[in-house]
């Protein structure tokens, strides 16, 4: 029987009835953080919806005007797109206000301790090299603390998609200086200005190897999508960055206005990547987020299949000890 | 390497726990070099393709056990090794590991600390850190081998208590242990018990990832198998999602709690030797407990009667049998390699003040002789047998 039977259920579950397998559940029972019923008919809605776990986790907790609901509402619709299942997608994140996006996704989710989502799904997509593994990270989470993991995770070329969401500032914890604010900027922890100079995230991926490099912004949705489902579909290590705004804090201590007036900021800095593109120039001109995929390396063979290859192919055969 | 089980050879401690591993069902394992444990690592990069596992080295050790759990939430049994100071970096993701339910094992052959402290010499010094080592009030089990046959047949039981109860375990081996080559006849594989992981039977909308249950144990669905979980670090509710009401937290504490103190038959054991008409106990963990034995047996020979006591579990501490023998003995030595981590444990335990707890510590680096303990229990007779008297007795 099952564990319902053996009076191991919780409270929340109905009367056991006699045969549990059998009866499929049309109607499951709410858990007990359901807001409530006036949402449930929001997953019977196709597109996005169905890849949300409308009842339990909405409304969400980023600020009003945060880019990650874009990001969010992007990455379902890619996911879409890409006509994943749910159970082949797994999605792992680190801390922070990034780290929220896998509670609200129906699909396998994991999210971790700070800086370290990426080694967790080295080793699901390892064990399961089926699954689709995404990795959400802030820019702190993936650049500072998780810097380590970071460029390591980029030279091994494990078929792992990490999208880099870049705020450049530490929002969960009230507005410190991250890795990417740029000089000058100001943090609570740099009331004076930045002294630092910040990472380039896809600069830094490019030189640790990562075999495929993108770089969105919240502005550029259409494109955001596109890059999504193009580093989803790439064999290795693929990172995407998104140029995000951080309106309640960075903005606030920046006297950066709304998230309207960086959203602008962000559709006049950028230029779309291309060979010819003379990066400096346009740096000069005031055009720094270079936007588009900046890096596809398509002959690289990925990890998984590499292991596959070199190391369990030739150890075929040989005797196992103990036997 | 060689290994042929039923036939006597020739084995390090290392060895065997790569082997128990192997026997136990791990298809993988990642870590990071370092000394007295990197043969772990070395055989395991060998025979993992072999059996259909998989093999990483990570940049650090915490990826290491981050690789361990992420591919335990896949499905696999999964184990790294490391020593003192990988330890230390472990902890945050065994706090991860035991906060999120993910069975996983962690070897640590003990090295002398703090920090690099003596990488080629032994210690026992790790023995707190296994149990209080990461933040927040969570469950530990730890065990203790004191053999190369041990190293196998413990690491096979930290895999199987890993799995039962849903918990990082630490196999607590020490450079002694790990490098000495003994003479060993391990046991078939087919005669020892293996648990699996209990895969769930509720339909997918049904399950709960972590359900209350009086033992703290469940069974556990992985990610890919059409149960679609949630795994948060964050205190959490029954389905796995962030929570901050005061019930679900003290319900998920209490849970992971009761793990430990709910199921004694599962996480006491302990060896005896010479204990049931003993005046003298000799508590000793691991590798002092080879030299303990021998030195009952010396004593033994001058009519002394002393036992040994030997927790192979350390974590959670053996209570009752540590009671019982304190309600029966006179004194109780407890030799060990720190400055009492152990004995600490036991005064704990001694309500009565008339009990006469001492400690042999040892901390030079240098494995406790027969001989010291010997002449640490003789002198303790002496003395008592003086006061006994009345008399001044010159020790």
């Amino acid at each position: 029987m099952s564990e319902i039977a053996n009076g191991n259920s919780s409270a929340v579950l109905p009367a056991a009835p006699e045969s549990p397998v059998k009866l499929a559940p049309e109607e499951p029972p709410p858990p007990a953080s359901a807001p409530g019923q006036a949402l449930r008919f929001m997953d019977r809605r196709p597109g996005v919806y169905s890849w949300l776990r409308v009842k339990k986790k909405f409304p969400h907790m980023w600020c009003p005007g945060c880019g990650l609901g874009a990001v969010l509402g992007a990455f379902t619709r890619a996911l879409i797109q890409q006509d994943y299942s749910k159970d082949e997608v797994v999605v792992v994140s680190g801390i922070g206000c990034t780290g929220r996006i896998p509670v609200y996704l129906d699909c396998n989710t994991l999210h971790t301790t700070h800086g370290r989502a990426l080694t967790f799904a080295t080793g699901i997509k390892l064990v399961k090299p089926h699954l689709k593994v995404i990795v959400f990270m802030g820019d702190g989470d993936a650049l500072a603390i998780g810097g380590n993991h970071f460029i390591h995770a980029c030279r091994r070329n494990l078929g792992v998609t990490a999208i880099v969401v870049n705020n450049s500032i530490y929002g969960m914890t009230g507005g410190q200086v991250s890795p990417t604010t740029p000089s000058g900027k100001r943090g609570t922890t740099a009331p004076m200005g930045n002294i630092e100079q910040p990472f380039d995230t896809c600069a830094l991926a490019i030189g640790a190897g990562a075999s495929f490099v993108a770089r969105a912004t919240v502005y550029h949705y259409n494109l955001m999508e596109k890059l999504m489902c193009q580093a989803m579909s790439h064999d290795g290590f693929a990172l995407l960055e998104i140029v995000s705004n951080c309106q309640t804090f960075y903005g606030r201590l920046n006297k950066a206005g709304t998230h309207i007036d960086m959203l602008k900021q962000m559709r006049d800095c950028a230029v779309t990547y291309s060979p010819a593109l003379d990066v400096a120039k346009a740096a000069r001109e005031g055009k720094d987020i270079v936007i588009g995929v900046l890096k596809q390396e398509h002959e690289r063979k990925e990890y998984c299949a590499l292991y596959e290859e070199e190391v369990v192919r030739p150890s075929q055969g040989s005797q196992v000890i103990g036997h | 390497m060689d290994i042929q089980p039923g036939k006597p050879q020739l084995l390090s401690g290392n060895e065997a726990v790569a082997y128990g591993a192997l026997v136990a069902g791990a298809r993988f394992f990642a870590g990071y070099p370092i000394t007295p444990s990197t043969e772990i690592a070395e055989i395991m990069a060998v025979e993992q393709p072999k059996v259909g596992g998989k093999f990483i080295q990570m940049e650090d050790e915490i990826a290491s056990l981050g690789a361990v759990i992420g591919a335990s939430l896949a499905g696999a049994k999964s184990f790294t090794a490391t020593s003192g100071p990988g330890f230390s970096l472990m902890q945050e993701h065994i706090g991860f590991a035991a906060m999120a339910e993910v069975p996983c094992v962690v070897v640590n052959v003990m090295r002398g600390g703090p920090s690099t402290g003596l990488p080629t010499k032994t210690s026992q010094a790790d023995i707190m850190q296994a149990k209080y080592g990461s933040h927040g009030d969570y469950p530990s089990i730890a065990l203790m081998p004191n053999s190369v046959l041990e190293c196998f047949t413990l690491t096979i039981k930290a895999f199987n208590l890993a799995e039962k109860f849903r918990l990082p375990v630490t196999l607590l081996s020490d450079e002694v242990i790990g490098h000495m080559r003994e003479k060993v006849v391990l046991p078939a594989p087919e005669t020892l018990e293996i648990i699996d992981r209990v895969a769930p039977t509720v339909p997918p909308d049904w399950y709960q990832h972590y359900p209350a249950t009086s033992t703290g144990i469940a069974p556990m669905a992985s990610f890919g198998t059409g149960y679609r979980f949630h795994v948060t670090g964050l205190t959490h509710d029954p389905y796995g999602f962030p929570t901050e009401r005061p019930d679900e937290i003290e319900a998920l504490l209490q849970k992971l709690k009761n793990k430990e103190i709910h199921n004694p038959k599962d996480l006491t054991m302990v060896e005896e030797y010479m204990l049931k008409d003993a005046e003298i106990c000799i508590l000793a963990v691991g590798s002092v407990a080879r030299s303990a034995r021998q030195a009952v047996k010396m004593l033994r020979r001058y009519n002394i009667r002393a036992g040994l006591l030997r927790p192979q579990i350390v974590w959670p501490f053996p209570k009752i049998p540590v009671e019982e023998m304190l309600e029966q003995v006179q004194f109780v030595l407890i030799p060990e390699m720190n400055v009492g981590q152990v004995r600490k444990e036991v005064e704990r335990l001694a309500k009565d003040p008339r009990h006469n707890i001492r400690g042999l510590n040892v901390m030079n680096s240098c494995m406790i002789t027969a001989e010291q303990i010997v002449e640490r229990v003789l002198a303790m007779e002496l003395k008592s047998k003086g006061a006994r008297k009345g008399g001044r007795v010159h020790v």
